[in-house]
């Protein structure tokens, strides 16, 4: 098995992941605009209602339109990490995950060039949302765009293995609305996307324990840094130990022998 | 292992919890052969077919693919197979060549080779021509074509076909049966195909009958007829299963 056979197969399987979202215009033009609503209209509303005192990485009172747009790249990222486990849910439904399955490569290979191919997608949408924001004057320096890259990458992966994980547990497509419930609805609002942690520490220490140790949280804050050129090292580590456990998860979760595969006994 | 031997299974059992889907499977294909896997609903075969393709982990017996371990050296294994699914695993939204291309890229092929083989076997099924057409616009029977081409790239020495003409008319299915028994004949490759059709079996096929998890018959089909005292296969299996459809 030859490096240049794992290099065709990740190429293949991130080229056909990216290619698929270009062409399915409703896929891509529903991915912006959910963060596109947050931005346009919550924001606009909240932000007499809000006042954010000045607190790094930021060094002058910002908007609250400004404090969410990491957030949203978040959601974005969010979103599209459980879409692609949604999706993998599908596919195994419709067998298409197996023929993925069936080739000649390492599975903890198969999933991670998965979990890249979703995270290149996510990324694509971020860059997109950024250049959309950027017209309705969020404006970021312009090295941010750069610096952000790496972070989207590490969170981009990170919440995509969590979907992969939850993927390996869900039996069925109709199981997949639970976890819109119960992963992506407490992930985004116990984190430090819509507001910041010494505001939720105001209202309650509960949640601000909770959203302090959310991955989504320092997932946005990783974001947050990087987007004006600074370097988040807590929110990187706690990011890239959140990947692994997932990923490790998902592995094993994917493992014919150890993992949940076995419970998903297909009809005879 | 004997050399011709492309897939050899000895004393495979296999439980959900309590129940044996499987219990001690014992069985060989030979290359150039067509083996026909019979059994009604819930004979096994498509655990079986689980097993093989390594989407579960053999826990007792064995299960070895051109000699190699699909437990213990799975990705050699794995590269000897090419596997048709029940239900069609294309992407609709991709052409035919997208679609085979990305099957290539998972085996490793170069682009050069990727083109000579995808040009090779769809001219074989007379699908060239449509190799830039979405799959959506294909009819069943094409999208089987494609598969089965798909299946193919990258030269395996057993294929796997689950109930492959489900669905399909006449005609598309007759075409399909004799494209694969005489790619079995020609290409030397050895060919285990799930079916519940009984027309879909030849004279000289080897026939294996699964019933409740286990091997009711196995051998050429005048044997199966011998043994079952019967005159046709229809007949040898309704005796083997009790009259249970497959």
């Amino acid at each position: 098995m030859s490096f240049l056979h794992y290099w065709r197969a990740m190429s293949g399987i991130v080229g056909r992941e990216l290619w698929r979202f270009v062409t399915q215009r409703e896929r891509f033009i529903s991915a912006l605009v959910r963060p596109l609503v947050w931005l346009f209209v919550f924001a606009a509303g909240f932000r007499a209602a809000l006042g954010l005192a000045i607190s790094p990485p930021y060094e002058t009172y910002i908007l609250y339109e400004v404090y969410i747009t990491p957030g949203l790249c978040g959601m974005i990222q969010l979103f599209n990490g459980m879409q692609s486990s949604l999706s993998m849910v599908y596919d195994r439904e419709m067998g298409s995950m197996r023929t993925l399955l069936v080739c000649p490569l390492p599975r903890w290979f198969l999933l991670l060039s998965k979990l890249l191919a979703g995270t290149a997608v996510s990324v694509l949408q971020v860059y997109v949302f950024l250049a959309i924001a950027r017209v309705y004057d969020i404006n970021i320096p312009l090295m941010g765009y750069g610096y952000v890259l790496p972070s989207l990458l590490l969170s981009g992966l990170m919440l995509g293995a969590l979907g992969l994980l939850l993927s390996s547990f869900i039996k069925q497509l109709e199981n997949f609305a639970g976890v819109m419930n119960f992963v992506i609805f407490p992930m985004f609002f116990m984190s430090t996307a819509l507001y910041p942690l010494w505001k939720i520490k105001e209202s309650s220490a509960l949640l601000y324990n909770l959203a302090q140790y959310n991955p989504f949280s320092q997932a946005v804050e990783l974001t947050r840094f990087a987007l004006y050129g600074q370097f988040n090292l807590h929110a990187c580590l706690y990011t890239l130990c959140a990947f692994i456990v997932f990923m490790t998860a998902a592995i094993i979760g994917y493992n014919p022998s150890k993992g949940m595969m076995m419970k998903k006994k297909g009809g005879e | 292992m004997s050399e011709s031997v492309a897939l050899a299974i000895e004393g495979l059992s296999f439980s959900y919890g309590n129940h044996k889907a499987l219990d001690d499977i014992n069985f060989k294909i030979r290359l150039g052969e067509c083996t026909i896997l019979l059994g009604p609903n819930g004979a096994g075969k498509s655990t079986l077919f689980s097993l093989i393709t390594h989407l579960y982990d053999t826990r007792q017996g064995r299960i070895e693919l051109c000699g190699f371990d699909v437990k213990q050296q799975s990705r050699l294994a794995l590269a000897k197979l090419g596997v048709v699914f029940q239900q069609t695993t294309l992407d609709m939204d991709l052409t035919v060549d997208q679609n085979l291309r990305y099957h290539t890229a998972l085996h490793g092929l170069s682009r050069k080779l990727a083109t000579e083989r995808i040009q090779q076997e769809l001219e074989r099924l007379n699908m060239f021509d449509r190799r830039f057409e979405k799959v959506r616009q294909l009819n069943g029977g094409h999208k089987r074509r494609v598969e089965i081409a798909r299946a193919l790239l990258h030269k395996p020495s057993l294929l796997l076909l689950d109930e492959p003409t489900v669905g399909l008319d006449v005609p598309s299915r007759k075409n399909i049966v004799d494209y694969v028994h005489r790619l079995a004949a020609e290409e030397n490759i050895a060919v285990l195909w799930a079916s519940h059709l009984m027309d879909e079996i030849y004279a000289n096929d080897h026939v294996i009958v699964l019933h409740k998890g286990q091997i009711k018959a196995n051998g050429m089909v005048n044997d199966v007829l011998k043994l079952t005292a019967t005159a046709t296969i229809n007949e040898a299996f309704h005796h083997l299963t009790q009259g249970q459809t497959a």
